[in-house]
């Protein structure tokens, strides 16, 4: 609520600054605003900055630190009986306090201790809210006060608001280099406290993955076992399965439309492959599950085969159909950026349109396709919904691919839904996994985002 | 062709024959392109058909007709489930027993007298009369009604034994017992009753989720094309932002589910389920495609625009944002309205930052436990009634239909506003 206001508040003083700089800085030259260095509305944005940024500034510590600041008070005041312990259930000790002030029950009985610290903890967040939508509201006021004074005939106010901006600019490009660096710490950091407990040599190269964590210490199997390679032979497995449904038809599809297709069918056609790629993951997933696994559990049984129900084929079959459209517009822009000359210079010669594109047009365009696979294959490798729908939960080393196996995103996807402890190696393995996808996709990207620019390069 | 080609007279039998597999080859070849088209449009076709014939009942729901009496003590003790049922009794005279009577009860819905109890709080002077009302069948009757379930073969295989059916059948043959709009499918959150759930609260879930990510991505994103495109010296620090914004288009998303868990969840601590979590972590992901497509928008603006500004005083900031955004605007608009049609679309980082929970509340704010529609398509993707495979694939169609729109209005945009100079 109180954040509501203070945003409100900001806003409005914000716009108050900058009619007040505009309306000051034509008053200082008797309203001939040619004698201003800038415009009166670079005052008016001035003002509007000096109002808006520190107060800007202060709301974003204050709500990143809040959070730690005030469980560190409540830990304070609590009996040492209950700070007193390894950093596993002090964490727990914090969710307890956190679920308890947000009204959320924990499903047990509450030590009156944690209750009162929970109430002492929603308090303590009040008076925050309270003390900080003061000192901002007051902030801008001040700031608002200070950049007016500064209004001048010679004040600069159209470099230094530009400064401003471009100082935004350069940060605002730096987001996705902080989400890529927060990415790889994160993976890492879970990583190596997954590492720790399994060694990284059992991970990658163990045959055996049961990721079950046992609940008593003497249980029969109690330990888990983390060997990735079924998850990795499985991701495989469905991989190839969606090439080979995908290549062969997208490749040949933007063949057909660059080469063949007359502008009018071409028109007609693009939007269904462009409808095809529209849809969300979580549809072909559906569809993988309810039409088309019992469709070829069916067509298994005809022929005498024993098809499971979560079988690679239909998963791989549905992620190929996915994956056609990025196949084919990808192959499209490769395939339309040979040159027109090669092209001719083999009609020339002779040869017919088929022979053309078979031993000329593909030959030069080959690298560009290889890249394109490359991204489809990395694609496919990531590609979560649909293998978590419809392949298995089991981890299974075959190659046959009518019997169910697990990948890699599944069991990201299956290990880290509905748990709430962080720190057993079975919630920590999904971030091993996520790190060896995250290294093997971006690598495939690299690589295939290098030979595309290399191509591109090579005809322009 | 091979060098003794040369020795062949063109009208020779040889020559006819090679020329005849020349032309086979290159018919063939055109054939398989047909072919891989037609097998695009055909799963396309499939898919869509596929979902629409298991859907499409989905948008009716079986009613009975009751004729209830709000006794005013039944009222006053809520016990309207007792109300319900004498009026449901009441339909059938003939059946007494204890045990026929409970196969009565299970053709009603189990939030029926919810619905009764909404009634009297809405209008309390209804206490007391006789009135008629419209409830909402189980879901087993209703799918039984659709024609889903065979009424032949053994009794113990029936999803409905044939008590039920046979008072089914009573009051269909009475008209108690119709289909009508499926009301509660588009108000309501979700449920474990099939007839009880809805997609409201997903949707409303959505919404929230993706204001968030687009009052995020859409100004940074635009920020950071503008000063990759217009401001930025080339040099090897623009070149690693470069790199790293194309490859970040292709990380798989449920990598950025992670990090949302590692570093929204774990780090700041922030709530989980929250569409403030998940409109971030979508906004990260949705960044770079917003990024490439603003620069392609403000790559075709040409020079002589920007050249102009400058030669008449503008500073390079007034020329960006005074004429070449105003000019790149409607190209930067449909690739963000693109990719806020992916991010509606998008489910598995959600998975990872527990929006998966099952929740039946309606959301109110941007910290309330949420779930979006395509999780609760997944979610009710996994439930085993037949009821809620029929909702999932109306879920589904009503999820392609805001893509649709969405999409519908970047094609629009890029048609009207779009120049070519």
């Amino acid at each position: 609520m109180q954040i509501t206001v203070l945003v409100l508040i900001l806003a409005l003083l914000t716009v108050i600054g900058f009619q007040m700089g505009r309306t000051r800085a034509a008053a200082s030259v008797g309203g001939r605003v040619v004698e201003l260095h800038s415009v009166p509305s670079y005052h008016g944005f001035y003002v509007a900055l000096w109002a808006g940024l520190p107060a800007l500034f202060l709301f974003v510590l204050w709500t990143a630190s809040e959070g730690w600041l005030v469980m560190q008070m409540v830990l304070a005041s609590l009996p040492s009986r209950l700070t007193t312990g390894d950093t596993q259930s002090l964490s727990l000790l914090k969710a307890d306090i956190l679920n308890i002030a947000h009204g959320i029950s924990t499903g047990r009985e509450s030590d009156p201790d944690v209750a009162a610290a929970a109430k002492h903890y929603n308090a303590l967040h009040a008076i925050s809210g309270w003390s900080l939508l003061v000192i901002g509201s007051s902030l801008a006021a001040l700031g608002l006060a200070y950049g007016r004074q500064h209004i001048g005939p010679d004040l600069r106010a159209r470099n230094r608001v530009e400064r401003v901006v471009s100082i935004a600019l350069i940060v605002c490009s730096m987001v996705a280099i902080l989400t890529t660096v927060g990415i790889v710490l994160s993976l890492l950091f879970e990583a190596l406290r997954f590492f720790s407990a399994v060694s990284p040599l059992e991970f990658l190269f163990g045959t055996h993955w049961s990721p079950q964590m046992a609940m008593r210490a003497d249980q029969v199997g109690s330990s888990g076992s983390f060997g990735a390679i079924p998850l990795f032979a499985g991701t495989l497995l469905i991989t190839v399965i969606a090439m080979v449904v995908a290549v062969p038809i997208g490749l040949m599809s933007a063949i057909y439309m660059s080469e063949y297709a007359n502008p009018t069918v071409r028109t007609w056609l693009k939007p269904i492959l462009e409808i095809l790629a529209g849809i969300p993951t979580v549809v072909y997933g559906f569809f993988a599950a309810l039409t088309m696994a019992p469709f070829v559990r069916t067509m298994g049984q005809n022929l005498g085969l024993d098809v499971s129900s979560e079988s690679a084929l239909s998963a791989g079959i549905v992620m190929g159909v996915m994956i056609i459209p990025f196949v084919s517009s990808l192959s499209d822009d490769v395939i339309n950026a040979v040159p027109q000359s090669l092209r001719d210079g083999s009609y020339g010669l002779g040869a017919t349109k088929s022979e053309t594109i078979r031993q000329v047009v593909l030959p030069a365009a080959l690298p560009g396709i290889v890249a394109a696979v490359m991204l489809a294959v990395s694609r496919a490798i990531g590609e979560t919904m649909i293998v978590t729908m419809a392949a298995g939960l089991t981890a299974n080393l075959t190659a046959n691919p009518l019997e169910a196996v697990t990948t890699v995103t599944t069991q990201i996807a299956t290990l880290l839904v509905g748990d709430q402890e962080f720190d057993s190696p079975k919630t920590l393995s999904a971030f091993g996994l996520g790190l060896v996808l995250f290294l093997v996709t971006l690598s495939l990207n690299m690589v295939a985002l290098r030979v595309v620019q290399k191509y591109r390069e090579k005809y322009d | 062709m091979s060098v003794t080609a040369a020795k062949s007279h063109y009208q020779s039998e040889a020559f006819a024959r090679r020329l005849r597999a020349r032309y086979a080859a290159e018919r063939n070849f055109k054939i398989a392109g047909i072919a891989a088209i037609a097998i695009a449009s055909l799963m396309l076709v499939v898919l869509l058909s596929s979902i629409v014939t298991k859907g499409y009942t989905a948008f009716w729901q079986a009613q009975v007709r009751v004729e209830v009496t709000f006794d005013k003590a039944q009222v006053e003790e809520r016990n309207y489930t007792a109300i319900l049922r004498q009026g449901l009794y009441a339909q059938f005279p003939e059946i007494t027993e204890r045990g026929a009577r409970r196969t009565l009860n299970e053709l009603l819905s189990s939030g029926a007298p919810y619905e009764l109890e909404a009634m009297v709080t809405r209008d309390p002077s209804i206490v007391g009369t006789t009135r008629t009302v419209w409830v909402r069948a189980d879901d087993e009757v209703d799918q039984f009604v659709k024609g889903y379930f065979t009424r032949s073969g053994p009794e113990a295989e029936r999803r409905l034994n044939d008590a039920k059916i046979a008072a089914v059948d009573a009051l269909v043959a009475k008209g108690a017992l119709v289909q009508s709009f499926n009301t509660t499918l588009f108000s309501a959150g979700d449920s474990r009753e099939a007839e009880q759930a809805g997609i409201w609260g997903a949707i409303v879930g959505s919404l929230l989720t993706l204001l968030v990510t687009m009052s995020l991505s859409v100004p940074i994103g635009i920020a950071a094309a503008v000063y990759l495109e217009e401001f930025a010296p080339k040099n090897k620090w623009t070149d690693l932002i470069e790199v790293n914004i194309n490859n970040l288009a292709a990380v798989p998303s449920i990598i950025f589910g992670l990090l949302g868990l590692a570093v929204f969840l774990g780090f700041f601590g922030l709530p989980r389920s929250a569409p403030l979590v998940g409109g971030l972590v979508m906004a990260l992901m949705t960044l770079p495609v917003i990024i490439i497509s603003a620069r392609v928008a403000l790559k075709s603006v040409p020079p002589s625009i920007r050249e102009a500004a400058l030669g008449i005083g503008a500073s390079p900031l007034q020329t960006v944002t005074h004429h070449v955004l105003p000019l790149a605007m409607p190209g930067i608009l449909t690739g963000t309205i693109i990719g806020m049609a992916r991010a509606l679309g998008e489910t598995a980082p959600l998975l990872m930052i527990g929006m998966v929970a099952f929740i039946v509340d309606i959301p109110h704010g941007w910290t309330d436990s949420a779930t979006v529609l395509p999780v609760q398509i997944y979610m009710w993707a996994d439930s085993p009634e037949r009821a809620f495979t029929e909702r999932t694939s109306a879920a589904i169609m009503i999820l392609l239909g805001f893509l649709i729109l969405m999409n519908g209005l970047a094609v629009f945009l890029r048609k009207k506003f779009e120049r070519r100079w």
